[in-house]
């Protein structure tokens, strides 16, 4: 029932702990990262090789997406004034204040653009791809790239610290600034991922053609977000080692179930249209995308995304009880994170081999690049509230109820 | 014709929602089961205070989505591939694919409908008189007053302990209403 009178939370209340977890995991989260890159590039062959390529490529839109979809969350929640998320927004913020370290850790991708990008870097002759050269050119490719990762960095970086700041003074212009600026910024944020993905994975295969590409990796990025979001703040609160002493409630946690269940269902939808709009239109150059990956054990991971993505849970998520329950949750957004990672595997290595065969250099990408986003995440945990102490919203956010 | 006027129930006033919901506790509490809060706007947590169970709404919607988008499914099947074959733009005469938009439909508006027929019939709507209406002290109800009814079909009410417990649950007016048939 509302009406307690709470005192508004000090700084002291809402700091982590010299001995929680989040001290700890920069320096074991950079080390396992930079031996999982190492030993990635090392096992694959270096960076020209196929395997490495690929398989990095993969890993670093996976953790990209999670960073990418904080981005986008903490942008929602300013555009709409949101008063329920204020207690947990700081984690979110945090997690999009990684993405300048994505900008180091995509210099793999450009060390080894020749192997993934032969096909637009050496057109030999191919009419298509010349005619897409206006578009297609390694200095291009460069300059968008740094433009939507300095972007990106930069977006991320103001929301945390005009956040930051208001804890320090309270000053509500920090909250109207950050309204007012999230609508533009959703516009460039919708822009730059969607040329992200269109640059960075789809043209893999330059002679295929989607329009749902971008929005198909920002559904997906975002059910990695929320069930990472999720994992992070069931950690938080676990029973005896409560970072925010009861504040953050099974109503909190609620929410983030129905936004990762929202957000698998708009994976499906988008999923299926994209699918649906090419098996209609029936032209060989769309469909031979979808029939590559109906053959050399690729389709088995398409079976797994239409249950495993969509069907299972979606009747599991669909439960109030199970949103709202620790455990079930917990197991809900495991599978889901795996399931992601599938869903970017299968759209990536197709493209690089005929035949599915996993292999040891995407698990130590996918921990070299982990390894290093957690280190970051960690980091910046630990270097102010877990909380912003001062948003206007705060209160709200204490009484919130689902009804 | 003229009935002799029943008493529909109890009717008690509160001036605060803390005290409309706190006298919830206390009706919940001595085991009542008829009887209902009306507030002028969501009390939070009024639910656990009266001791609801969960809605049973919900699993109308499933199964009438279910329901929907199977028989969506079924009926594109039968009609493309049994009663009217034709083969369009050189698409088999039956296909999940085609079929999925049309089974989404359907299953979103089943379930639409299964939720607001289930709604009123759970609600016991529609109706166009309520005997509360009666009470002159009721129309305040979407203003600045809180209620609480007891119906006297409830297997504990008595006319007078049931007034004394609401009257010592904090209630700044306790009436009795009739269920008067208006003809």
């Amino acid at each position: 029932m509302g009406g307690h009178h709470r005192q508004l939370p000090t700084a002291a209340d809402f700091t982590l702990k010299s001995d929680s977890l989040l001290h700890k995991l920069p320096v074991i989260g950079g080390i396992i990262g930079l031996a999982g890159i190492g030993g990635a590039v090392a096992m694959g062959g270096g960076f020209h090789d196929k395997q490495f390529a690929y398989s990095y490529l993969t890993a670093f839109m996976y953790w990209l997406s999670i960073a990418l979809g904080a981005l986008f969350f903490v942008m929602i929640q300013f555009a709409t004034r949101a008063g329920w998320s204020v207690l947990v927004r700081r984690v979110a913020e945090t997690v999009a204040a990684t993405l300048p370290v994505f900008v180091l850790l995509f210099i793999p991708v450009i060390l080894s653009m020749h192997t993934l990008y032969h096909h637009w870097l050496e057109p030999n002759g191919d009419p298509l791809i010349l005619k897409k050269s206006g578009y297609l050119n390694e200095p291009f490719f460069l300059g968008r790239a740094a433009f939507y990762l300095l972007s990106w960095s930069a977006l991320a970086w103001y929301f945390r610290s005009h956040s930051t700041r208001q804890d320090q003074t309270g000053d509500l212009e920090h909250t109207r600034l950050m309204q007012a600026r999230s609508y533009p910024a959703i516009a460039i944020f919708a822009l730059t991922i969607t040329f992200a993905a269109i640059d960075w994975m789809k043209s893999l295969d330059p002679h295929w053609y989607s329009t749902m590409w971008g929005i198909y990796y920002f559904a997906g990025g975002m059910i990695g977000f929320f069930t990472f979001f999720g994992l992070v703040i069931l950690a938080m609160t676990r029973k005896g080692a409560d970072a925010f002493h009861g504040a953050v409630t099974t109503e909190h946690r609620h929410d983030i179930g129905k936004y990762t269940f929202g957000f698998v269902v708009f994976w499906a939808y988008i999923a299926f249209s994209q699918y649906f709009l090419i098996w209609y239109g029936s032209i060989p150059e769309e469909t031979i995308w979808f029939q590559h990956r109906q053959h050399g054990g690729w389709e088995n991971l398409g079976y797994a995304l239409i249950f495993g993505h969509f069907v299972l849970p979606f009747f599991f998520l669909l439960s109030r009880h199970v949103k709202r329950n620790r455990v079930a949750y917990a197991l809900g957004a495991l599978w889901l994170l795996g399931i992601h990672y599938v869903d970017l595997y299968f759209n990536i290595m197709p493209v690089g081999s005929a035949h599915f065969a996993p292999h040891a250099v995407d698990a130590l990408s996918m921990v070299g690049v982990g390894g290093i986003f957690v280190a970051t995440f960690a980091a910046l945990m630990t270097r102010s509230a877990i909380v912003p102490l001062r948003d206007p919203r705060l209160p709200e956010s204490f009484r919130f109820e689902n009804f | 014709m003229s009935q002799p006027s029943k008493v529909y129930g109890l009717l008690a006033e509160f001036e605060t929602p803390a005290g409309v919901y706190h006298a919830c506790e206390t009706v919940r509490d001595a085991g009542y089961t008829r009887w209902d809060s009306l507030t002028p706007f969501p009390v939070h947590g009024l639910d656990k205070a009266m001791g609801l169970k969960r809605s049973p709404l919900p699993w109308v919607t499933l199964v009438m989505g279910l329901t929907g988008a199977s028989s969506a499914m079924a009926l594109q099947w039968w009609v493309g591939a049994i009663e009217y074959k034709m083969v369009i733009s050189g698409k088999p005469l039956f296909a999940w694919q085609p079929s999925i938009p049309i089974t989404f439909e359907l299953g979103v508006i089943f379930a639409v409908f299964g939720t607001l027929f289930g709604l009123l019939h759970l609600c016991r709507l529609p109706r166009f008189h309520h005997p509360l209406f009666s009470s002159a002290r009721f129309d305040r109800v979407t203003d600045d007053r809180f209620f609480i009814a007891i119906e006297s079909d409830d297997p504990k009410y008595d006319p007078i302990a049931t007034r004394s417990l609401l009257e010592s649950a904090g209630a700044s007016a306790v009436e009795l209403v009739e269920d008067r048939d208006e003809g």
